[in-house]
């Protein structure tokens, strides 16, 4: 099977031509071409096996200065699972002080991935 | 009141937190700097692009907006650089006298060595469009609609078209979709999006959002709010096609039609603004056509990555930390010179010696190219060939000269940017 | 309470009317069924205080207008509103058009316009360079001026409300009835009782007079569309443009605003009561007819908004100033077209005339104020005014809308003073804050904060304009 998608790695915006057997999507069996960096490659295989997105978001904030706060997810998540996580951020309440890099959730989504402040608010 | 500085930076945005560091890093003192920001803190749009994608080349990583901002926003607190927010130049002149304004220190005449325009650029608007119809609420400047939902926390429509494929319209198209609204449709009156090819994958794709190439909105509908949309197909002279007329119902028209740089101010000290690009008319050290005054950034060209907005910037801090120290030497200026599918190059100009080892000119495309080559002539002569898988209106373009090249291209008189397509490529 | 007299419209008839009558013991309260004053044909015109020489010989039209224009310098400067005399140049294009360019001259000088005269083509280039290569005379008149339409229409009400008159907004009359000599306006929720009533509602006048059973006129809406330009084209003409009128008006003008912006339009088209969309081939009719006056018109891509406006034609010709037939104490003001902005405060002042004519009682109030409370507009100021008005208060130093440079502290003000702005187009329209090339882009949030802290109500609460005008839906946290 073949398909071709743009890679959203960096913003060149590869175009991957990706061929593969349906039955069988071990990352070894996917063909990956027209990446220009090993980062496409990997990129591709995963939209194969397991299509994953970083999320980035807001979270309310209990501040003077904010009323939300930017979050991101520090690795990325199962893409069908993005809706999922919308719904447990939309949930979560932050209390100012809190630092860029803070973790706001633990094993956020997926094991292992943290969902993280992404500005420094003083008050 | 009056004050003096050796380096005045107007805008505290990615481009001038930038410079000022350039600046400072070249051995001008922190206390000689001045960023004047007109928000009520540094970091500019960055603020409220929460989505990644930023610092790819500058950091070798993928950051937030905030987290890019900050970085900058850190060093300049930690060299103690001089900033003032809540305060809006309101004039400047060729002499490098700056007249701002700010509810802390009133009105300030502030007399500069060296001044960098860092202010970056603003949305075009729908005035600009001319899209006949009602004049209700509902219609947003993507950038509004931005701040509304990720700095105010507010939600400004649910169920949205957006006219324009530009980033910042395929970014909230996600971020509105994320948030709970149902995103129609985006139209693009050109047959080609604006925007970055990964964003429409990620942005719109992975949504399941129609992107309308050759369309654009003919009508506005509601008398309060918006209620809805027509839409149509173009010809290729960009003219609607009455029988392509549809009706769309939907609460908000997002606008993501274009950037444009905002140089009012620029005009008061009277700088040359090249016709293209909207910006000043720069050398190689970004100075513009009055000596010690540099523009980098949006406000000179409007940019695709905020990384090169960075490099240029420092650039323009370095190159401003020369002026005041040293001088600049008298050597003539040569043209640079777009032609046959480049739209634009900066610099406009260039010195035949340069501070750094190499020189870089970035560009933009007319159209969309495949399997091309952008071709450096000096004084007619070949001198550099970078070959281009691709190349859109949408994606600038940079190359660097170096070693040879820049050698042959400081005693040209002119160097002409070109696109060659066919075999020979 | 029972109010000497209401007046139903808050258009710049209906303010200037209630201004005029603050200055007599009375009880007054205007009313309309927007959220503010300046809702419809006062918000959308050309601007222009014309001299008067349109209008028939003989009529209402001419005399109040020759009048108004008249008086125009002096309330404009009474209510701090901006108002410049800029000449009008009616220009002709053949020989053919001398017949009608005389015959307006003539009418000029029977209505009484001060100094009319025509201009030949020599001379014309010296007053207007751009003018158009095929112009060859004009009709000149120096008294005419411009002013900002809306801008006077909202002051003249706060000077009403600083006077003591009251207003009610958002209040659409559905019934008027009378008892005992006492007129009871309905708006379906709650009454306002009057002595006296004047129906001063430009395109619903006759909705209005169907109520009191008058059903001897009609009023005609009109649409015309403009187009504003940036402020870096206002050099684009020194005078107000326009071609030789046809039946169907005065045509496209160029002209520039009080405000210092460009505007070409209107179009004339009969449309529906409160249609204001404006269309592809209507902007491009006024642009095309606008081309033909000057040498060079900016290009479309300079205009920053536009827009369209009604203008209230009376089935009779003339402006319809009467007594109901059965509501003797009932005064209609109808079919104020143009140039009805320019005989605003001489119809005022007529007004005021029947009112007493017909037994109102005129016993004058010695504590009127003919001068609205003082405006502050930062960016016209001097630097050592401007520190002394930061010095006292900062928000007068924190810029909010870049375009047009207004701060804080003037934003503020508009929504404190008498009649204060409720809204985001309020704002805009007393503080000019969303008037400038970004249309608001980025100062729309700001104002909206602003508005939400001053009227202590939550962001997704501020509106546009209209009830129904919604920004926000709610927060997304």
């Amino acid at each position: 099977m073949k398909k071709t998608f743009t890679c959203v790695v960096c913003p060149i915006g590869c175009e991957l031509h990706i061929e593969f057997d349906p039955e069988d999507i071990s990352p070894e069996q996917i063909k990956v071409s027209g990446n220009s960096c090993p980062r496409g490659e990997k990129y591709a295989k995963s939209e194969i096996v397991n299509p994953e997105r970083t999320l980035t978001s807001t979270v309310k904030l209990n501040s003077k200065i904010l009323p939300v706060l930017p979050v991101k997810t520090d690795k990325p998540i199962s893409k069908d699972k993005i809706f999922d996580a919308m719904h447990i951020i939309n949930g979560l309440i932050v209390s100012a002080p809190v630092n860029a890099g803070n973790v706001i959730c633990k094993d956020f989504i997926n094991k292992g991935v943290n969902l993280v402040a992404c500005r420094t608010v003083s008050e | 009141m009056e004050q003096r500085i050796k380096i005045a930076i107007i805008g505290g945005g990615p481009a001038g937190l930038a410079a000022a560091l350039g600046a400072y890093e070249s051995g001008i003192k922190a206390e000689d700097i001045l960023i004047i920001e007109r928000d009520s803190c540094l970091g500019g749009i960055l603020n409220q692009c929460i989505h990644a994608g930023f610092g790819l080349h500058r950091f070798g990583e993928e950051l937030t907006g905030p987290e890019y901002a900050e970085r900058y926003i850190k060093k300049v607190r930690e060299a103690d650089i001089g900033f003032i927010t809540d305060a809006m130049v309101l004039a400047l002149n060729d002499n490098k006298d700056i007249t701002y304004i700010s509810p802390t220190t009133g009105i300030v005449h502030l007399k500069a060595e060296a001044v960098i325009l860092a202010m970056g650029c603003r949305e075009r608007t729908r005035g600009a469009l001319n899209i006949p119809g009602t004049r209700p609420a509902g219609i947003y400047t993507a950038g509004t609609a931005q701040r509304f939902v990720n700095i105010e926390g507010y939600m400004p429509g649910k169920e949205v078209v957006i006219l324009g494929s530009g980033d910042i319209g395929l970014i909230m198209a996600r971020r509105m979709t994320l948030e709970g609204a149902k995103v129609k449709a985006v139209c693009e009156l050109m047959p080609y999006s604006s925007g970055l090819a990964r964003n429409i994958a990620q942005c719109l794709d992975d949504f399941q959002i129609p992107l309308m190439l050759s369309h654009t909105v003919v009508k506005i509908h509601g008398k309060e709010r918006v209620t809805g949309v027509t839409i149509a197909e173009v010809d290729s002279s960009l003219k609607p096609i009455p029988d392509t007329y549809k009706y769309i119902s939907c609460d908000t028209l997002m606008l993501s039609v274009g950037l444009i740089p905002e140089n009012e101010v620029s005009k008061g000290a009277d700088i040359e603004i090249d016709r293209v690009t909207n910006g000043a008319v720069v050398d190689n050290f970004r100075q513009t056509s009055k000596s010690g005054i540099f523009a980098c950034g949006n406000v000179l060209h409007v940019h695709d990555l905020v990384d090169f907005v960075s490099m240029e910037s420092e650039l323009a801090g370095r190159s401003a930390a020369k002026y005041v120290t040293e001088g600049f030497s008298g050597e003539n200026k040569s043209d640079t010179v777009p032609k046959g599918g480049v739209r634009y190059v900066v610099p406009q100009k260039y010195y035949g010696s340069s501070i750094d080892e190499k020189t870089e000119f970035f560009y933009r495309v007319g159209k969309n190219y495949r399997n091309v080559s952008l071709n450096v002539l000096a004084d007619g002569t070949l001198i550099l060939k970078k070959k281009l898988v691709r190349a859109a209106p949408g994606e600038m373009g940079n190359i660097s000269l170096k070693g040879e090249a820049l050698d042959k291209a400081r005693k040209a008189s002119n160097l002409v940017f070109t696109i060659e397509e066919g075999e020979n490529v | 309470m029972i109010y000497d007299v209401v007046i139903i419209g808050a258009g710049v008839t209906g303010t200037l009317l209630a201004r005029e009558l603050t200055k007599y013991k009375l009880n007054i309260c205007f009313i309309d069924k927007g959220p503010d004053a300046a809702n419809a044909a006062s918000r959308a015109n050309s601007g222009i205080v014309h001299a008067g020489f349109d209008a028939k010989s003989g009529s209402l039209k001419a005399k109040l207008n020759v009048r108004g224009c008249k008086m125009m310098k002096r309330i404009t400067e009474e209510l701090c509103v901006g108002y410049r005399n800029i000449p009008s140049l009616v220009l002709c294009f053949s020989e053919s058009d001398r017949a009608a360019l005389n015959e307006l001259y003539e009418r000029g000088i029977k209505n009484g316009v001060p100094d009319l005269r025509i201009v030949e083509r020599d001379e014309l280039v010296k007053l207007e360079p751009n003018i158009s290569d095929k112009a060859i005379a004009a009709l000149y008149a120096p008294s005419a001026g411009i002013v900002s339409p809306y801008e006077l229409c909202i002051a003249a009400g706060e000077n009403a409300v600083q006077n003591g008159a009251s207003y009610i907004f958002n209040y659409e009359v559905k019934s008027i009835t009378e008892n005992d000599g006492i007129y009871i306006v309905s708006d379906g929720n709650s009454n306002v009782s009057a002595r006296y009533i004047v129906a001063a509602c430009g395109i619903h006048c006759d909705d209005i007079a169907a109520m009191s059973g008058d059903l001897d006129f009609e009023i005609i809406p009109r649409k015309g569309e403009y187009m504003l330009f940036d402020k870096s084209c206002a050099g684009c003409v020194r005078n107000v443009l326009f071609p030789l009128p046809t039946k169907n008006g005065k045509g496209v003008l160029v002209a520039p605003t009080a405000d210092g912006n460009l505007i070409i339009g209107p179009n004339a088209n009969v449309s529906e009561k409160d249609d204001t969309e404006t269309t592809a081939c209507g902007l491009n009719e006024i642009y095309e007819n606008a081309v033909k006056l000057v040498k060079t018109l900016p290009s479309l891509k300079n205009v920053i908004t536009s827009f369209a406006g009604q203008r209230p034609t009376p089935s009779t010709g003339d402006f319809i100033i009467k007594f109901s037939a059965k509501y003797k104490k009932m005064l209609h003001i109808a079919g104020i077209e143009s140039p009805g902005l320019a005989s605003s405060p001489a119809v005022a002042e007529y007004a005021v005339q029947l009112l007493s004519q017909a037994g109102l009682i005129l016993e004058p109030n010695i504590k009127f104020n003919p001068y609205r409370k003082k405006l502050i507009k930062i960016r016209e100021l001097s630097d050592d005014e401007k520190q002394k008005y930061i010095s006292k208060n900062p928000a007068y130093g924190k810029i909010i809308c870049r375009c047009e440079s207004i701060t804080e502290g003037e934003i503020v003000d508009a929504i404190q003073r008498p009649m204060g702005a409720t809204t985001i187009d309020g704002v805009k329209r007393r503080t000019r804050a969303g008037m400038g090339r970004c249309q608001g882009g980025f100062c729309m949030p700001r104002v909206t904060e602003i508005l939400s802290r001053e009227l202590k109500k939550d962001m997704s609460d501020i509106r546009k304009y209209g009830q129904d005008s919604i920004l926000l839906y709610g927060k997304t946290k």
